[in-house]
């Protein structure tokens, strides 16, 4: 458990993407089988752990610490796991080694009454870092910024498979994954599931520069959907619902799961639909993440399928087929539910015909086009060319910058980190963060400026004189509580840099509410 | 007549004084006569009339605010009676020049009066950088809480230089710069560095130059150093953690940012400085050594200066030892 330890403190305090694929592809190669697999597994969320929960956690303390010392350490710790794993009594012996392996099978298989008995003996041969991995464990999120994809790119590093050919078989995988590391050295293909996730081909931005050296006639052109991306596989009995990253989400969306009445893998839209109105992305996102659904929510939210690719029908492997081949194929195919329908191909001959279309959509929920070369065969991953996105035209405030924290890697030691507001009557209320849009050279002039113009330092945070107005572009607003605004931007970034604007003239935040 | 603890020593606005000698300790003002413990900014401040501390501290001052920090210097050597006490400097482990003050009443005036001792800052963990700390009979015991939580349980400090080694290994195309404070903390890095099999040249900022030298000067090894102005090929710098905060740390391309403190013990004290190497190495008693020490001594009574006063209370309480707060303020939480 050390050495799995050591890979969570330092991907939990290393911000860089590299780094933490240097680290976790080290630890990899170095770790043998089967901790590595678990690791693999917990990093990726693949294990299914008893839960341990914090009044259990805070009971087994209460049993070793007496009460008052363990409330001035919380309070000074702040969180719980990591309070336990410091003050844990007892010195750690020194030839106690437990094994991930160990530490998983421990959590997976012991009964609900000897759990207690079962963390506080291992507390007791743990030392604290290792206890602060193992309390994690359970918990089931590490928080320490690592996606399923980033960990699968660090397990191809150095080895003979590439990330995209792990992608194509990791869901039909289960812990620790032992065959898995074996191919990945050159060893048989392992044995894989029914209805496993296949990886999902993504599109690249274009520009109406970029485009006009295409031929419109190579091209097929459709909606922008502000759903989710989803992968719906059939095969045999089993049914799933597959996000874009292919984590499991069927149990969110059971009236999809139940409709699934083909054979095959479709790709497809997430999208709340009442009759033929699309709603909005923000209904979507009260259905997303529930374990359970209310029968109200599912007479309220109704979800259903926008289908745009066929990858697997029937048992035949469309994917090398060309697209129009494929498009031919779905649109003979038979689903049986009105709840699955095909995203309709927009009808265009030239450029600028799309680019009326993509100007005036006839509903809110289309973000843009995609467009898309009719030649091409299904490929995993983002290559550059075949899969076009051509958004539209993002929103943007001129806002004004309140307060700047320093970045992290490469921008260590530069202000890079904004919080920025819009003016509600005299004051200037903070409606988001951006990181990013500005250029390296902008970045130094807005790190200049964060020095010049500090008025207070709260921690790491500086507060600014409220002087420089920033135009920050995004994506869409959905209404949330948790903002101050009372809104939330999607992808805010800042698109330019107004040194010529007064603060005075940035926008009322009113005008953000109409957006909406 | 018995003369009380509380009577011979007890907090002012200036710091804590002693009644019968006539002296402050510490003080955070400018007073006529000073005994300082060590050469951190807030225990040893310019501008006393006589100052009595270690030789090595002595300098310290000197190197910090110049030969004419205080109007006189007295050289701590063996017992030495100042008004109607008798005082002696013992070693504190914390860093170079620093020692624990005792305190004995003369017999003849205050018969059966305590002796007390005043811990400075002290740590009991080995360091190559200074004297280790020495266990002093005592009746009062005032003493630092810095770490006075169950919490903090520092790890062994030559394994907190080797994770430093080892990331040096496994990134070795970035800088790596740590955070030291410029007395002690900085060259008890270098050395663990060494010691942990780091020979070749380390960088250090300007402002840890002076005491660099100086330890150098005082028989300390600590391997060849350069400037961080100009660091050729090292890839460990040390600087001062507010170096971090300013366009300084912009020269350094990609650079790993490592902070050296007791706190990096607390994720989120680390977050918060925005390190991506938390190195938990401290000069101060964690909370084993802090309770062990109060065990060993057995004193009559605890007092308790300057950290995280609220534990180390309790477990006094719990110990049946009669404890108590001077909440001396001025102290900073992990000084320099």
């Amino acid at each position: 458990m050390k050495d799995f330890a050591r890979l969570i403190e330092r991907l939990a305090f290393t911000p860089g993407r590299n780094a933490k694929l240097t680290i976790l592809s080290h630890y990899f190669q170095t770790t043998p089988d089967p901790d590595r697999g678990y690791a693999l597994a917990v990093l990726t969320g693949g294990l299914n752990l008893r839960q341990v929960s914090p009044s259990l956690l805070k009971r087994l303390a209460a049993e070793r610490v007496d009460a008052q010392l363990f409330r001035l350490s919380y309070d000074f710790v702040g969180d719980l796991a990591e309070t336990i794993a410091l003050l844990w009594p007892g010195e750690t012996l020194e030839n106690s080694e437990v094994s991930v392996t160990e530490a998983v099978r421990l959590l997976r298989e012991t009964g609900k009454l000897a759990l207690p008995g079962i963390i506080t003996d291992l507390l007791d041969r743990l030392t604290p870092s290792e206890r602060l991995a193992f309390l994690k464990l359970p918990t089931g999120n590490l928080r320490v910024g690592v996606s399923a994809r980033l960990a699968r790119t660090a397990l191809a590093m150095g080895t003979l498979r590439s990330v995209d050919e792990i992608e194509e078989i990791w869901h039909g995988l289960t812990p620790p994954y032992a065959p898995l590391f074996v191919w990945l050295r050159g060893g048989p293909a392992p044995a894989v599931f029914e209805a496993p996730f296949r990886p999902v081909m993504l599109s690249t931005p274009v520009t109406p520069e970029e485009l006009s050296a295409f031929d419109p006639a190579d091209y097929l052109a459709e909606w922008k959907w502000d759903g989710i991306r989803v992968q719906a596989v059939t095969e045999g009995d089993n049914r799933r619902l597959y996000s874009r990253t292919g984590e499991e989400i069927g149990a969110s969306f059971p009236e999809i799961i139940e409709a699934m009445s083909f054979q095959g893998a479709v790709d497809g839209e997430l999208l709340i639909r009442r009759g033929d109105q699309v709603a909005p992305f923000s209904d979507l996102q009260k259905r997303l993440g529930r374990k359970q659904v209310s029968a109200r929510m599912l007479q309220s939210h109704p979800a259903t399928l926008r289908l745009y690719d066929l990858l697997i029908w029937q048992g035949e492997d469309l994917r090398p087929l060309p697209l129009d081949a494929r498009r031919e194929r779905l649109e003979t195919a038979s689903f049986y539910s009105d709840r699955i329908d095909l995203s309709p191909l927009l009808p265009f001959q030239s450029w600028n015909d799309l680019a009326g279309l993509r100007a005036a959509p006839h509903a809110p929920v289309i973000e843009g086009v995609m467009i898309k070369r009719r030649d091409s065969p299904y490929l995993a991953g983002r290559p550059r060319g075949p899969w076009f996105k051509w958004k539209r035209d993002p929103m943007v405030v001129d806002a004004v910058l309140l307060y700047a924290q320093a970045g992290h890697g490469k921008r260590s030691g530069f202000y890079s980190d904004f919080t920025f507001g819009l003016w509600e009557d005299a004051d200037l209320v903070p409606v988001g963060k951006a990181y990013f849009g500005f250029t390296d050279e902008e970045l130094r002039d807005l790190d200049r400026f964060v020095r010049k113009h500090t008025t207070q330092r709260f921690g790491p945070v500086r507060q600014l004189a409220p002087e420089l107005v920033v135009e920050v572009a995004f994506e869409g607003l959905n209404p949330s509580p948790r903002h101050k605004s009372g809104l939330a931007m999607r992808f805010p970034r800042i698109s330019r840099i107004r040194w010529d604007k007064p603060a005075s003239e940035a926008d009322r935040l009113q005008t953000l509410r109409e957006m909406l | 007549m018995t003369m009380r603890a509380e009577e011979i020593i007890y907090p002012t606005e200036a710091g804590l004084y002693c009644a019968p000698g006539d002296f402050h300790i510490d003080p955070l003002r400018p007073v006529p006569r000073a005994l300082v413990t060590h050469g951190h900014s807030d225990h040893a401040r310019p501008g006393h009339g006589a100052v009595m501390a270690t030789r090595q501290t002595l300098d310290i001052m000197a190197i910090r605010y110049g030969e004419d920090f205080t109007a006189s210097r007295q050289i701590a050597g063996g017992p030495t009676q100042i008004g109607d006490v008798t005082v002696s400097f013992h070693p504190a482990g914390h860093v170079l020049g620093s020692a624990q003050i005792l305190i004995t009443p003369d017999r003849g005036k205050a018969k059966g009066a305590p002796r007390i001792l005043i811990s400075g800052d002290y740590c009991r963990t080995p360091n190559p950088c200074c004297a280790p700390w020495e266990p002093v009979a005592c009746d009062v015991f005032i003493t630092e809480a810095t770490f006075g939580l169950p919490v903090f349980r520092h790890p062994d400090p030559l394994a907190e230089a080797g994770r430093l080694i080892a990331s040096m290994a496994e990134f070795p195309e970035r800088p790596h710069l740590v955070g030291t404070y410029a007395l002690g903390k900085a060259q008890r890095v270098i050395a663990l560095a060494r010691a942990a099999g780091h020979h070749g040249p380390i960088a250090i900022h300007g402002a840890l130059k002076r005491l660099c030298d100086y330890h150098i000067e005082q028989g300390i090894d600590l391997g060849p150093l350069v400037s961080a102005t100009d660091p050729g090929e090292a890839q460990l710098v040390l600087a001062p953690p507010s170096a971090f905060a300013s366009p300084w740390v912009q020269r350094f391309r990609d650079p790993v940012l490592s902070y050296a403190s007791g706190w990096m013990t607390v994720r989120a004290r680390a977050r918060q400085r925005g390190v991506e190497l938390p190195l938990v190495i401290s000069d101060h008693v964690d909370w084993p050594q802090l309770t062990r020490t109060i065990r060993e001594l057995s004193p009559e009574e605890v007092w308790i200066t300057h950290g995280t006063e609220d534990g180390l209370m309790r477990w006094c309480e719990l110990e049946g030892i009669p404890a108590r707060p001077l909440r001396l303020i001025g102290y900073e939480d992990e000084p320099e």
